[in-house]
């Protein structure tokens, strides 16, 4: 009994501890955020960087979002947002949205089911929402109408079933749009229905954000705003924060290698090495001869050793893993057993360099005469780097690579024009999810497919798993068709990069997932402890 | 001495208009353009919607019909839209134009209050410790890159005050923008502090041996009323021309030291600019830069006359 009367009393004494730790959280104060660069416009739909998605992200809402309190970004951690509820029809080919009442846009227009339907109209290319850009286009690859049943319901109706769709709602790149602003104005003024209104973004200078007095969530947000400064120096931004200028910086943009200094400068700073959704491929024109002989690529493929990758850049943080990001941060990559059986990714290295040299006799080469080839890349850092070591990898398989290195401006014209043999890329993706991976990236036609890799019976395989109910089983055929994109050499992924986010221990309630930085930042739960 | 201003400012339209076609051309050579630009930010290939951009950009008509614009632009005081912002670029232009000024004016102040009265010292006491110093001083003034000198000067006040001497927000008062901008400016005009001072130095040697410093001091003077008053005044025609030059060479160290403090001036902002190759931008921003150069290096040939009365122009 007394055992009892004890155990209720620390319930008690915990439940009032949770209760004041509930009461702590401290209303007011300016969150100060260092930024890399200029953001190319403040309209999520429109870009595809993070440089633009962590600062507005707190200025929209989604239908969805991934629950904050959830380390890990995935289908059955999704909670409210904009919705209050959703239903899939019986044959699973409608999901169908009730919208929360009396939302307001900052501009005080109510917030009803045709702004959903407006921006995904507008996404899919259904109608021309005088977008300049739009880089998530094959996301919505099955959604095939929205409509609406008075002003808060919304229906997604999908050619197939399609479970991942909520995961692509729910992320940062997903806002809802209001119907009555031009595409112009987000682009440089955005109107959302977000914990913080848009104030001013002056060009590579700063960002400022206030709180949205009339936010529909209520005691939210506890800030009074958020000031992101431009600092295109890096130098400058990590000693800026260690000097306590700024309490949080631009996600992923601390190296693993200035975690360590930074913790060694100051301690107490909480820091954070995660996955950044990028990872480095190897591109093989595979129209140009020699490069359209499939066994040349493949003896390409078996040349690259990823653990040096890792190592000398990263001196070993970074993963290696297929297309799907690498376990535990990952959902969808290889376990480490089964990415031992890949061809090019077994520890023995110099067995999958020997199996590379006889492919490339065999076609004729050999120490005494080496393929000569151009390694093109974007002359950035982390591309040239990888580059660099690209070409040493190469000579193990009687391949003579030079570098050369591009300007951004006329990488990606490049690649359109196919005026390249082999290339380094380094490219990310927003979400951890093979829907978003394989339809962005490998799809026959898609326009980020830079390799025109295609293959009609590798694609039926993109759509079954797509429409696949259980998870587990999912995640098996998606392991099988990433060791196929491998083996084809579609573009084999020879690292998967991560950055640090670094923060002041006084920054409360900021959370952050391990398998993408660009889905956790509203801030509408983050206070100031000092 | 009127005509000779008149001659100058006409030439000053010859210069600029020099500038301005060779601006637009370079821009143009440069591969890529704003839509290959943004489309890279996006990882993205789309021809077709990348034509669009560049159909309502105006940047698929013809060259000397894109000069055109731009120059009858001008002349309306149209400096036309940032591809990037969308906004006017005189919007853009105009309140970065303060804080690189007062930038580039104190680096200057710096460079000529330190640089010309060390000068004078090194040579008046040539050959002594002090001379060595002052020398090797003005040597890794001139041999330092201002981005170095301004990353070292940073990480000593981090680690020593436990502060930053960076740009934040918009200084309320006249004296609070002095002191933030006085470390910068410093780093920044380092460099011509030291070449003023080298030449200052090897101008004054010479001229402290000429016939007439030796007769004013036989006639008494001062030391003092020797160096300053008949020395100096002969010595420092060059160094005024050295400090016209450095008005241009200064912009490429704010480029630098701009980013290095985050000081969100003009300088910077071209870089960005010719990054995203927003044409707009570039073109007036360049244009502005050669506006100022051209009236520095007058101003410079007008205080000749000030300085050295057997000077006379037009004649």
């Amino acid at each position: 009994m007394a055992f009892v009367a004890r155990l209720m009393l620390a319930c008690l004494l915990i439940l009032c501890a949770g209760l004041d730790a509930a009461r702590a959280q401290k209303q007011g104060g300016v969150l100060r955020v260092t930024h890399r660069d200029n953001p190319p416009s403040t309209s999520i739909h429109e870009e595809a960087t993070i440089s633009t998605d962590m600062p507005f992200m707190s200025v929209f809402n989604n239908l969805v979002v991934f629950d904050p309190d959830s380390k890990q970004n995935r289908l059955d951690a999704i909670v409210p947002d904009l919705a209050t509820s959703w239903k899939y029809s019986d044959d699973d080919r409608t999901l169908t949205f009730q919208l929360r009442d009396g939302v307001k846009w900052h501009d005080g227009k109510p917030f009803t089911s045709a702004d959903v339907k407006c921006t995904w109209d507008m996404v899919t290319g259904k109608v021309d929402g005088k977008m300049r850009k739009n880089p998530r286009k094959t996301w919505w690859f099955n959604v095939k109408e929205i409509t609406t049943n008075g002003p808060l319901e919304v229906a997604f109706h999908l050619n197939d079933p399609q479970p991942s769709l909520l995961v692509m709602l729910a992320g940062g790149f997903s806002p809802v749009y209001p119907c009555h602003v031009p595409a112009a104005q987000m682009r440089t003024h955005p109107i959302g229905t977000g914990p913080f209104k848009f104030v001013e973004f002056k060009q590579n200078e700063s960002i400022r954000l206030e709180r949205n007095p009339d936010y529909w969530k209520p005691g939210r947000p506890y800030l009074d705003a958020i000031e992101y400064d431009i600092i295109a120096n890096r130098s400058t931004a990590i000693l800026a924060l260690v000097a306590g200028k700024f309490d949080l910086t631009l996600t992923g943009e601390v190296t693993p290698e200035l975690v360590k200094d930074v913790k060694a400068q100051v301690p107490q700073m909480q820091c954070l090495v995660q996955p950044s959704n990028t990872q480095g491929n190897l591109l093989v024109n595979r129209e140009r001869p020699p490069f359209d002989n499939a066994r040349i690529r493949r003896a390409m493929a078996l040349a690259i050793d990823r653990k040096a990758f890792s190592d000398i850049l990263s001196r070993g943080v970074y993963n290696i893993g297929g297309a799907m990001l690498a376990p535990p941060e990952g959902i969808w990559g290889w376990s480490p057993e089964f990415m031992a059986t890949v061809p090019g990714y077994g520890a023995d290295v110099e067995k999958s360099r020997e199996e590379g040299r006889q492919i490339m006799r065999g076609l004729g080469y050999g120490p005494d005469k080496m393929l000569p080839l151009k390694v093109s890349t974007r002359n950035i850092a982390d591309y040239r780097d990888a580059a660099v070591i690209l070409i040493d990898h190469l000579k193990t398989v009687f391949i003579q690579a030079e570098l050369e290195t591009l300007d951004s401006a006329v990488w990606y014209a490049r690649l359109v024009r196919k005026d390249y043999s082999v290339g380094m890329n380094v490219q990310g993706t927003g979400i951890d999810d093979p829907d978003v991976m394989l339809f962005e990236n490998y799809l026959c036609g898609s326009e980020r497919n830079y390799t025109a890799y295609c293959n009609p019976e590798l694609e039926k395989l993109f759509h079954q798993q797509s429409m696949m109910k259980d998870q587990e089983a999912r995640r098996k055929l998606v392991w099988e068709i990433d060791r196929k994109l491998q083996e084809d050499g579609a573009r084999p992924v020879v690292y998967q990069s991560q950055g640090g986010t670094c923060w002041w221990p006084y920054v409360k309630g900021l959370k952050l997932a391990v398998n993408s930085i660009y889905n956790h930042w509203r801030f509408e739960d983050v206070w100031l402890d000092r | 001495m009127l005509s000779y201003i008149i001659r100058r400012l006409l030439l000053m339209i010859v210069t600029l208009f020099g500038v301005s076609v060779a601006i637009f051309l370079l821009l143009r050579i440069v591969p890529g353009n704003i839509a290959d630009i943004l489309f890279d930010s996006a990882g993205l290939i789309d021809p077709a919607e990348k034509q669009k951009i560049i159909v309502d950009l105006g940047l698929d008509k013809s060259l000397p019909v894109q000069y055109g614009q731009w120059i009858f632009g001008l002349f309306r005081g149209d400096l036309g839209y940032s591809y990037v912002s969308e906004k006017p670029v005189i919007d853009e232009i105009l309140p970065r134009i303060p804080i690189t000024a007062r930038l580039a004016g104190l680096a200057l102040l710096f460079a000529v209050c330190s640089g010309v009265p060390l000068g004078v010292i090194s040579a008046v006491r040539q050959n002594t410790w002090l001379d060595y110093g002052l020398r090797i001083l003005s040597l890794s003034g001139l041999s330092m890159p201002s981005f170095w000198l301004g990353l070292l000067i940073l990480m000593a006040f981090v680690h020593y005050f436990g502060t930053i001497p960076i740009y934040e927000r918009q200084p309320a008062t006249y004296w609070a923008w002095i002191q933030m901008l006085v470390i910068p400016a410093a780093a920044v005009g380092f460099r011509s502090s030291a070449l003023i001072m080298r030449l200052t130095r090897s101008s004054m040697l010479e001229v402290l041996r000429q016939d007439y410093v030796r007769t004013a001091r036989s006639k008494g003077l001062s030391e003092g009323a020797v160096t300053f008053d008949h020395a100096l005044r002969n010595a420092v025609l060059p160094v005024i021309t050295t400090i016209g030059v450095e008005t241009a060479f200064l912009m490429g160290g704010l480029i630098v030291t701009e980013t290095v403090f985050n000081i969100p001036g003009v300088a910077r902002f071209l870089v960005e600019a010719i990054r995203w190759r927003d044409y707009p931008m570039v073109q007036n921003l360049v244009m502005f830069i050669a506006l100022v150069v051209v009236v520095v290096n007058l101003i410079v040939d007008l205080a000749y006359m000030l300085v050295d009365p057997r000077i006379r122009y037009g004649q």
